[in-house]
């Protein structure tokens, strides 16, 4: 018995010596990996367009339902979110939106300084979301894989696409 | 019956029918394409592969398509043999070879058969590494947005649109795998039925394109059993909305009424309901030439208050477009005495007249699905396609029953679609159409018989007297029309089922007669025939039921008693009366309260205007053509101050002081007076439970279990999340918490399941889980109640009221009632398509006549009837009887004549030297 606690006494005291786990955060900044999921934002493709394509993947697949968005098209047909809100009051950081985007539009960030002092601050629209850059995935472009057509990308102009069937070829 | 055995338990099912129907029946999942519950089999995707086996000893068996093979006692298949899960997962792999990568931006994902179908086969990797095949697509028109890449080539939207919707301007083009559906050139589909090809297509070559312009996942959607409002058929729909707006309308199965289809009017004619000209706020003037001021609820009723307290007498105007409740609200408001129909004198006075002959014999009244299992039809006036559209589609599937004789005796099964068609070939069972002018429905007819609305009663009359000679003939029939009588009564007496399909469009009350005198006759010579009238509105019957007074009656009372404040409900009375009658009208009448939803000439005159909710805001039962009170159910709660009519009219009834039990301001409660006072509405009680109705404790959720953006939607507004709205009206919640169902071991009631989704469909395919058999009745049975209902009466009198035979008169020509199915109807024609596809106003005008005129192309006319005078463009058709002259009514740009009647028509002077008198 005394000897037991006499071993945690001496583990205790070992940790005196040891390297501190604790940094003096803010003046000490942590690491946070690439994959940490923290602030969430939404990317652009390598075109510089918005990678969202309002497909609503995100916001049936997050579990507290904080995301929300209205789908429109431009005049070419390109779809995109007309507003695109999440209430970060709301959200648990899960992930579970960028696993299903299919776009790589939204992306979890290292990035978790978002306190406010009100709560309505923490409801992000588009314009606070929207990021200029790709995120963590670089190079991909959802329209130039999808078969429809947008400005700029006609039929049989998608990668591994076919021109259009000329309907009117007796060819076999 | 016969006893079969899939994967070696016994089943009992019905002999011959395809094994694919009776998996699905017995609630085992089978993947398909290209059969489809109301096309039947055509054995081409190869998608419903299942192993036979000779006998219990078999262990070999061979792959067949479920779809194609007819149950015969002791057939042994298994559907989960590994050969033939194999041969599934390897066909749904080739039709997706060429399938884009699309479902993001697909309005089909999420209720897509072709998702659905991948995930029950297993196919999850996709082996093609080539070059995917390519189309460009078409512009189908302001409904059906076309997205040919995605097409799996199952055939289903051509056998749709030729086969069964009659259309002929899309088919199939090109060969081997370049395969295209679409139109020989960009253009808009001209079949009325063409939305339907949304929900026949597995995939997203079609899709919804005033969906399109406010897109949301159906997972999103708040959905509530609903009716349509555009015509008195009363399909079954599922309305859907999100984020405060209607966005779209989806075919709601109902067995004997509108089965798997809608027609594109009530598809499309929902647009109305976000329309800007919405009345969103109560308003108030000091007096009519003032401006309309916003003001609170409260301050309206108070004023109402004021008005009513003060003056001696109220009249209502009840509305054939509002719910039973609603009317019935006014009635006992008023009082019903005081309480007038707001249909046009002569809807009033044929309606009522309907009324009564279906009272004579309820026991022959048809269901649409009645007419189109019917293997005879005579139709007597109406031009159905453009009136009740989905009556059209049932007449055309009608003609194909009896040649199905023709199929049988070579021993094809009724599903076995493509051999039955073919044994057929061009065979069409009788159909008679005896119309104005021509209709959309003449390349199916037997015959067709253009001519006045009298001869077209004297018509029927006379078939009626070919069938038994008891009933009245009419004078002087042209040996013409006495022939075709002859014919049409030997046919309708030949048949097994025949129908009569009459209705009031061409405001002639004696079609009706003749066409009950057919229905008698027919039955007099023990056939039993069914009769089958269409109505003008969607609750024409409803509001006729309340026994309200006419609108002449409204004006007279008016013009005599110092009425002093009139309540007007949903209804815009420009539709419905002469415009120098209603200014006299008005002008009487101190002080004028309209209800409705929407800004028209009526809401113009108010001096209170209350908002009124649309049929997506609020509950209440409509009672279409065949007297079914079928309910629709609140689909979302609007924003500002909208309330349902009902709830207005017991709110003013309150600020009267009325006497009030408590329970009367409740919905339920409202239903239980009415069938208190008028016990004959009995049924109304019975078409869904009462509000209290609970399933485990639970209200069913109108939300699907997996709504998205609950905490963040109204965050804009506040991040404080507002609490759900509390619906004390229905056993549905504006929630997606609540019972969940799941079909087919637990559901609610037919008439409270919002939406028909089960786990692995999320299309509309899944009403198979819902059905008791596939296209059969809805588990617990279908809702909606007759309200007219057997033992029929003694057998009722012939009509003998034959009109006399129609003269042409000089100078004058007797204008008919023409429709247009967009531009007809009031509300559908605020949806942007519908309006877009509105025929110009024009009068039509038969060659022969027009010479004699001495009118020609291009002319403007000027035409008179009724101390009116229009100016009209001239259409030369030749269609048109002569003497009479056809004219599209209810056109929004067109004032209210009362048709038909006869008028002058003359060229429109250009100027006074090259006047023309006619």
């Amino acid at each position: 018995m005394i000897i037991s606690a006499l071993i945690s006494v001496w583990n205790v005291f070992k940790h005196l010596f040891k390297k501190r786990v604790t940094i003096q955060y803010p003046e000490e900044r942590p690491y946070l990996a690439p994959r940490w999921r923290g602030r969430i934002i939404l990317s652009r493709d390598p075109n510089g367009e918005e990678r969202c394509v309002a497909c609503y993947l995100c916001a049936v697949a997050c579990p507290v339902d904080c995301i929300s968005l209205q789908a429109t098209e431009d005049e070419h047909g390109r779809r995109y979110p007309e507003w695109f809100r999440i209430n970060f009051s709301r959200c648990i950081f899960c992930g579970l939106c960028e696993e299903a985007c299919p776009t790589y539009a939204i992306q979890l960030t290292p990035d978790f300084e978002m306190c406010e002092y009100d709560r309505q601050n923490l409801v992000y629209e588009k314009e606070d979301l929207l990021i200029d850059g790709q995120g963590k995935y670089h190079g991909y472009n959802f329209y130039r894989v999808a078969g429809v057509a947008i400005g700029g990308k006609d039929k049989g102009e998608s990668e591994n696409e076919d021109a259009p069937i000329d309907l009117r070829s007796l060819l076999p | 019956m016969v006893t079969i055995y899939i994967d070696g338990k016994p089943y009992q099912v019905d002999a011959g029918q395809n094994l694919l129907h009776i998996c699905l029946s017995m609630g085992i999942n089978l993947p398909y394409f290209c059969w489809h519950p109301a096309m039947g089999s055509v054995g081409a995707c190869r998608q419903c592969a299942v192993k036979q086996f000779r006998d219990e000893n078999d262990t070999r068996g061979r792959l067949v398509m479920a779809c194609m093979t007819p149950a015969v006692e002791g057939l042994r298949i298994s559907v989960q043999d590994p050969q033939a899960v194999e041969f599934r997962a390897s066909i749904i792999e080739w039709l997706m070879e060429n399938h884009p990568h699309d479902c993001p931006v697909c309005d089909e994902g999420g209720e897509c058969h072709l998702q659905d179908m991948t995930v029950m086969t297993g196919h999850t990797y996709r082996h093609y590494r080539w070059k995917k095949r390519t189309f460009r697509n078409q512009n189908l028109g302001p409904f059906i947005n076309h997205e040919m890449n995605r097409c799996i080539q199952c055939y289903r939207c051509v056998r749709f649109y030729r086969g069964f919707a009659g259309g002929r301007d899309f088919d199939a083009f090109s060969n081997h795998n370049t395969v295209y559906f679409g139109r020989k050139t960009d253009g808009v589909l001209e079949s009325e039925f063409s939305g339907n090809l949304v929900e026949v297509c597995p995939t997203g070559v079609f899709t919804d394109k005033t969906f399109r312009k406010h897109y949301t996942r159906k997972w999103d959607l708040q959905t509530a059993p609903s009716v349509c409002v555009n015509c008195s058929l009363g399909c079954n729909t599922t309305p859907g909305e999100r984020y405060g707006q209607l966005r779209r309308i989806r075919n709601r199965y109902n067995f004997n009424v509108n089965g798997y289809f809608l027609c594109d009017r009530g598809r499309y004619g929902y647009e109305f309901v976000n329309s800007d000209r919405r009345i969103r706020q109560a308003r108030l003037r000091r007096n009519r030439e003032a401006a309309f001021e916003s003001v609170a609820p409260d301050e309206g009723l108070q004023r109402i208050k004021e008005i009513v307290k003060k003056s001696g007498r109220t009249i209502g105007i009840g509305s054939p477009r509002a719910s039973l409740e609603s009317n019935f609200a006014l009635r006992t408001l008023v009082g019903p005495e005081h309480f007038f129909s707001g249909a046009t004198v002569k809807d009033h006075e044929l309606v009522t007249e309907a009324i009564k002959i279906l009272r004579d014999i309820p026991s022959s009244m048809a269901s649409l699905h009645e007419v189109e299992t019917s293997d005879a039809a005579l139709v007597l006036g109406e031009d159905v396609n453009n009136v009740a559209p989905m009556a059209a589609y049932a007449l055309r599937q009608s003609v194909r029953c009896k040649p199905q004789a023709i199929s049988q005796k070579l021993k094809i099964s009724d599903w076995d679609d493509t051999a039955a068609r073919e044994a057929v070939q061009d065979q069409k069972g009788p159909l008679y159409l005896a119309t104005i002018a021509d209709t959309r429905l003449d390349d199916m007819a037997t015959r067709t018989f253009h001519a006045s609305p009298q001869e077209i009663a004297r018509l029927g009359f006379a078939v009626a007297h070919q069938i038994s000679p008891t009933a009245p003939q009419p004078e002087n029939l042209d040996s013409a029309a006495l022939e075709l009588s002859k014919m049409i009564a030997q046919d309708l007496k030949d048949a097994e089922s025949p129908v009569v399909v009459s209705g009031c469009s061409l405001e002639e009350k004696s079609i009706l007669y003749a066409a009950a005198n057919v229905v008698q006759a027919l039955r007099s010579i023990g056939k039993p025939a069914r009769l089958f009238l269409t109505l003008p509105e969607s609750n024409s019957l409803g509001l006729e039921l309340l026994e309200p007074g006419s609108l002449n009656q409204a004006f007279a009372i008016a013009r005599e008693d110092n009425v002093e404040a009139a309540i007007i409900l949903e209804n815009d009375l420009y539709r419905r009366s002469n415009p120098a009658l209603l200014e006299a009208f008005f002008k009487s009448i101190p002080s004028v309260i309209v209800l409705d939803s929407l800004d028209n000439p009526t809401a113009q005159k108010a001096d209170v205007l209350l908002p009124a909710a649309t049929f997506a805001e609020s509950d209440g039962t409509l009672v279409n053509n065949e007297s079914r009170a079928q309910r629709y159910f609140q689909v979302f709660v609007p924003q500002d101050d909208i309330k349902e009519s009902w709830v207005w009219l017991r709110a003013i009834g309150d600020a009267l002081g009325q006497e009030e039990p408590g329970a009367r301001k409740t919905f339920d409660g409202l239903i239980a007076d009415m069938v208190k006072e008028l016990p004959f509405l009995a049924p109304v009680q019975e078409i869904s439970p009462a509000s209290g109705f609970r399933i485990a404790g639970a209200k069913i959720p109108r939300q699907p279990h997996r709504y998205s953006g609950r905490t963040s939607m109204h965050a804009n507004v506040s991040v404080h999340e507002p609490q759900p709205p509390q619906d004390p009206d229905s056993p549905l919640s504006f929630s997606m918490e609540g019972f969940l169902a799941e079909p087919p071991i637990e559901q609610p009631p037919a008439s409270l399941i919002p939406e028909f989704w089960a786990p692995g469909w999320n299309s509309i395919q899944s009403l198979n889980k819902f059905q008791e058999e596939v296209s059969g009745p809805l588990i617990g049975g279908d809702p909606g109640k007759r309200i007219i209902l057997p033992p029929d009466p003694e057998q009722a009198a012939y009509f003998d009221e034959i009109p006399e035979p129609f003269a042409s008169r000089a100078g004058e020509l007797l204008l008919a009632p023409l429709y247009a199915i967009y531009g007809s109807e009031e509300l559908s024609i605020h949806t942007p398509g519908e309006a877009q596809l509105t025929p110009p106003l024009r009068l039509e005008i038969n060659p022969r006549d027009a010479q004699q005129f001495n009118l020609t192309g291009e002319t403007v006319l000027q035409v008179s009837v009724d101390s009116q005078v229009f100016e009209l463009p001239l259409h030369i058709s030749a269609s048109i009887p002569e003497g009479t002259a056809g004219m599209i009514c209810g056109l929004p740009e067109m004032p209210y004549v009362a048709l038909p009647a006869w008028g002058k028509v003359t060229p429109k002077p250009v100027n006074s030297s090259t006047e023309n008198p006619g």
